[in-house]
């Protein structure tokens, strides 16, 4: 029991960052944090030795997927909660820097799929076969994500996609 | 020459600083030869600072009490309420609902007083504190908003007292609605996981009113009021334990 806790507490405030940025409200990625947890102290036996970080993050990253799933078989539904003051934006504005909330915001329009590989790769710092072990997908796919979303977000950045949105997708196809 | 080529790969992985120094250095060599190249790079290193410092203001902020650890682990170890348990509680409420239709009008109405206003608290407490998923509505970490709103709803400013010197930790609360109108349920815990709550409503009658005992079967508490506003304290610790807490909540409630 010790040791579960050594392991998972200090991972907590990474969690819970992954999770917002993946989801981008903060009360919906807490309460995701929340059952992650819970998930893990019940599941604690079956992880592998090792590093725990990827186990944890895949955990979270599972829960967040079956969220997006829900929430798509319902459709586009913005919550209540949704409006409150502390989504993404909001906490950017608190930090005084418009810079950080430019960025988020666009990050936020990157599909799920990219934004989950870059967040875990370079701000949580997994390696790319702990991300690649997170997400279930080969390490060929996360670096081909990972490039991709590197290459989408310094588009938004740049404000280059918002008058291309249908080029892109056409290119995408071939 | 007969390096290896630079890959998409590689550029990525000097992004992140995982290269070996050997091929670090080929990827450098190759950088300084390809300037178009070498200025993407170097945007999406900016980039990956600027989503590292963007982000990094949620891992500081303080953990909300539902993902401490070693609640949640306490938590796991008492037994959850089964749902036969669940499914026989609405089978008696229902019951005892047809019961109360049947002796409609032979009942008193409920008291408009502090009695009335512990009974709620009572209430409160039985049916939120026992909840593991949503025990309140508006967390702690924006106890600003749940100030607001109350006391937009009540009508008059609410104070949400600080109990940390009895070592009790605001979890959040919620608007309650009770047969004298909306009231604000405030929601503690301690370190063990016990919780207390506090509701406070405008009172039409017993407007003042000195600090009065309340007693349920598993619950104790205090019901008081103060210039119009009622308050219950409802918990699982002996009173004498909840005395001094009901105390200190009064203390800082009137002081509006």
């Amino acid at each position: 029991m010790n040791d579960m806790l050594l392991a998972i507490e200090p991972q907590i405030a990474a969690l819970r960052r992954y999770a917002r940025a993946l989801v981008g409200n903060a009360a919906t990625a807490d309460d995701l944090v929340q059952d992650c947890l819970e998930k893990a102290v019940s599941h604690w036996h079956q992880r592998r030795d090792g590093d725990p970080r990827p186990w944890l993050f895949a955990i979270l990253h599972n829960l967040a997927v079956s969220q997006f799933r829900r929430q798509a078989a319902r459709g586009p539904h913005v919550a209540i909660d949704d409006a409150g003051e502390h989504d993404l934006r909001q906490d950017a504005v608190q930090e005084n820097q418009l810079i950080c909330r430019d960025v988020l915001e666009k990050l936020s329009r990157l599909p799920e799929e990219l934004r989950a590989v870059l967040l875990l790769v370079a701000v949580e710092d997994l390696s790319y076969a702990g991300a690649a072990a997170v997400l279930g997908i080969p390490i060929g796919t996360v670096m081909s994500r990972l490039s991709r979303a590197r290459e989408r977000l310094q588009q938004e950045l740049m404000g280059t996609r918002s008058a291309a949105k249908a080029p892109v997708q056409l290119r995408s196809v071939k | 020459m007969n390096q290896r080529p630079i890959s998409e790969d590689d550029l990525n992985a000097h992004v992140d600083g995982v290269l070996e120094e050997e091929r670090r250095a080929e990827v450098a060599a190759y950088l300084d030869g390809h300037p178009d190249v070498a200025a993407r790079i170097a945007a999406y290193s900016a980039q990956r600072e600027l989503l590292r410092s963007a982000l990094a203001p949620i891992a500081d902020e303080p953990l909300p009490p539902q993902l401490n650890l070693r609640r949640l682990i306490e938590n796991r170890r008492r037994p959850r309420p089964s749902w036969g348990a669940a499914v026989a509680a609405l089978i008696l409420v229902f019951i005892g609902g047809l019961a109360g239709w049947g002796v409609r009008g032979a009942v008193q109405p409920p008291g408009a007083g502090l009695a009335a206003l512990a009974q709620e608290a009572s209430y409160s407490f039985g049916v939120y504190a026992p909840d593991r998923v949503r025990p309140v509505e508006i967390r702690a970490t924006d106890s600003e908003q749940l100030v607001q709103w109350v006391s937009n709803r009540l009508h008059q400013p609410v104070k949400v007292p600080d109990l940390t010197n009895s070592g009790y930790r605001l979890m959040g609360g919620r608007l309650v609605a009770t047969s004298h109108g909306p009231a604000a349920m405030f929601m503690y815990d301690d370190d063990r996981g016990q919780r207390l709550v506090i509701l406070t409503r405008p009172m039409q009658t017993d407007q003042n009113k000195p600090m009065a005992p309340l007693s349920g079967d598993s619950v104790s508490g205090f019901a008081w009021a103060d210039d119009g506003l009622g308050y219950g304290l409802v918990g699982q610790a002996t009173p004498e334990q909840l005395k001094p807490i009901a105390d200190d909540a009064r203390r800082q409630m009137r002081a509006i």
